[in-house]
């Protein structure tokens, strides 16, 4: 048996987690999404990556970034040094992409900030 | 001059939702704040895991509050912004606000004012180090400032002292930017933090934690060179002989935040000792009549959730507030006694002027208890009684409580206790 806290809402349910042969029993989980997120830990633990990307903008020197869904963990690094290589350009809204699937992993890295385009506002440029 | 409903004092997300909150209500608003742009502490906070209980979605901070903002922008509430409340003075007329500005001075005038001015990190001068004054000792929120904001890495090999949420979550942060997140030191014998993150900050990138250990000693003398670890005793004092030494260039710390409150202060609204913020009645207003809390003002919340819907209820209240008949004050208000079992309570009064019905309870246990139950008593007589599991000093507890029936009057005596294990 293996213990292991869901991260997946800040209740941090402790689950306690058994395989017996092909199928998981989860205990301790308050709903099932505490047992997907065993299920997913045992096999191929997912998680989501916040970094910032630069800009060419000096009143925001960079901006914040995720990726749009969660990618495996061990490509945390891997993503990171993708998103540190890249410059933003344009000033992107939230939601915009930013990196279009990156590494072929099939998820985006998108901007989570409008605040490019309220400087602009505040600058009177738009 | 300007005349206002209600003037909001801090753009984070409790202030923003107050302000909307009054807004939809009718009241005439102004919402003041410091920065640059409206979004309070969020701005910095790029991690994700906000609104999962508003919204059931993981939004990062600049996401969740964003969304505020819109609201707040689609409704045309006035707002000014760089600029700083200085004092507030109080008139049979109403408030007058003293702000400044880059045109200078400001004066607005209130009928009822929103405290939401957000908290503040505990600094190295509230935490007890020997040593010289290097450069390389910053608070998270700071480091978190730094990395997020201005896109400049301050540390190469760190260590962290506190196992707050900003510390730990910044322990994750530099890690992923490059740099050597040494140990994550904890006087206490439990994390302060809450165990989500100590899972997905420190076990997923190999952070150690080390509890009952402190920080004794700084050394270097330009920068940092490096400090000394002490385990701890029961009481917290470093045990001789356990130091040893941690080369590093940064120390950060994450020991704790404290409610801002310079403005309640200076307006003579009583603080509780508890939660360091105003006390407050079920409406979010304080001991002083017109003046309004909410969000990290009121007490340190641990999920922006709350945050808002404290803003919601206080920005409500406060539009509400310039119809008062005078009704309110003659019935008076009755104090919830929160006992030692408590670490804290919020509301710690309730308002008897309207009909009471159901009302939001934020509280916090004072002990780690696998199975405790809340009792809320009127005169001796229990009205209400819930088992949890897992109540954690770190871990915030909402409760709604329907006192819909219950005859309080401003003499009865309202006591609010966890006992332990799961009998009621
Ligand atoms: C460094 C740091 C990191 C945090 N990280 C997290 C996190 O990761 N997750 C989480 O849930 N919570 C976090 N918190 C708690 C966070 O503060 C709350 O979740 C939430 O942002 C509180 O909202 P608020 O509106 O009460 O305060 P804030 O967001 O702090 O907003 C207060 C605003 O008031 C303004 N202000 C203050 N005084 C004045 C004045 N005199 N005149 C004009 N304006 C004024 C400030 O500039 C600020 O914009 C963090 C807090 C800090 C300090
Ligand atoms: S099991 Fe469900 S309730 Fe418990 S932490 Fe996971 S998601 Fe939250």
């Amino acid at each position: 048996m293996r213990e292991m806290t869901c991260i997946v809402c800040p209740n941090s349910c402790t689950l306690k987690v058994e395989e017996q042969r092909e199928e998981i029993v989860v205990t301790g989980n308050k709903c099932k999404r505490g047992r997907e997120f065993a299920a997913a830990e045992l096999k191929h633990p997912m998680r989501t990556v916040c970094s910032t990307v630069r800009t060419v903008f000096p009143e925001a020197p960079v901006v914040p970034v995720r990726v749009s869904a969660e990618i495996p963990k061990n490509r945390i690094f891997d993503v990171m040094r993708e998103i540190n290589q890249t410059v933003l350009t344009v000033r992107a809204a939230g939601g915009d992409v930013v990196i279009r699937d990156v590494l072929g992993l099939g998820v985006d890295v998108i901007a989570t900030s409008s605040m490019l385009q309220s400087f602009a506002e505040l600058k009177g440029e738009k | 001059m300007t005349d206002y409903d209600v003037l909001v004092i801090g753009g984070g997300p409790g202030g923003l939702a107050a302000a909307v909150s009054a807004k939809k209500e009718g009241a005439g608003v102004l919402l003041i704040e410091r920065e640059a742009r409206l979004g309070g502490i969020l701005k910095q906070c790029i991690h994700d895991g906000f609104g999962l209980l508003r919204f059931g979605e993981k939004l990062t901070g600049p996401e969740y509050v964003e969304r505020f903002e819109e609201e707040f922008h689609k409704l045309s509430i006035s707002y000014e912004v760089q600029t700083f409340v200085t004092s507030v003075r109080k008139t049979e007329k109403g408030f007058y606000v003293y702000a400044v500005n880059a045109k200078g001075v400001r004066e607005y005038r209130t009928k009822a004012m929103v405290l939401a001015t957000g908290c503040r990190e505990r600094t190295a001068k509230q935490v007890f180090i020997h040593g010289t004054r290097p450069a390389g000792v910053f608070t998270a929120g700071t480091a978190q400032h730094f990395v997020n904001l201005m896109g400049q890495m301050p540390a190469r090999r760190c260590v962290i002292l506190g196992s707050g949420d900003i510390g730990l979550i910044m322990a994750r942060r530099l890690t992923l930017e490059g740099a050597k997140v040494l140990g994550v030191y904890e006087v206490k014998p439990v994390p302060s933090g809450l165990t989500r993150n100590l899972v997905q900050c420190l076990e997923d990138y190999d952070i150690p934690l080390f509890l009952s250990h402190t920080v004794t000693r700084v050394f270097g003398t330009g920068r940092l060179t490096g400090v000394e670890i002490a385990g701890v005793d029961e009481r917290m004092r470093p045990i001789p002989g356990t130091e040893r030494y941690v080369e590093c260039d940064t120390l950060i710390l994450s020991v704790g935040l404290i409610p801002e409150n310079e403005m309640a202060e200076s307006l003579g609204v009583p603080l509780d000792i508890r939660t360091k913020g105003p006390i407050c009645d079920n409406r979010f207003m304080t001991e002083a009549d017109g003046v309004f809390t909410c969000g990290n003002a009121t007490h340190v919340n641990d999920l922006v959730d709350y945050v808002s819907e404290s803003g919601e209820i206080a920005g409500r209240a406060a539009a509400s507030y310039k119809k008062r008949t005078g009704q309110e004050s003659e019935k008076g208000r009755v104090m919830m006694d929160a006992d030692a079992s408590l670490q804290y309570l919020v509301p710690q009064k309730l308002n008897l002027g309207s009909d009471l019905g159901k009302v939001i309870l934020y509280f916090r246990s004072s002990r780690v208890l696998t199975e405790g139950t809340l009792t809320v008593a009127v005169d001796g007589q229990k009205i209400f009684a819930r088992k949890y599991q897992n109540l954690k000093p770190p871990e915030m507890e909402r409760l709604e409580i329907d006192f819909t029936g219950q005859c309080l009057t401003k003499e009865s005596r309202v006591l609010v206790s966890i006992a332990e294990g799961g009998g009621i």
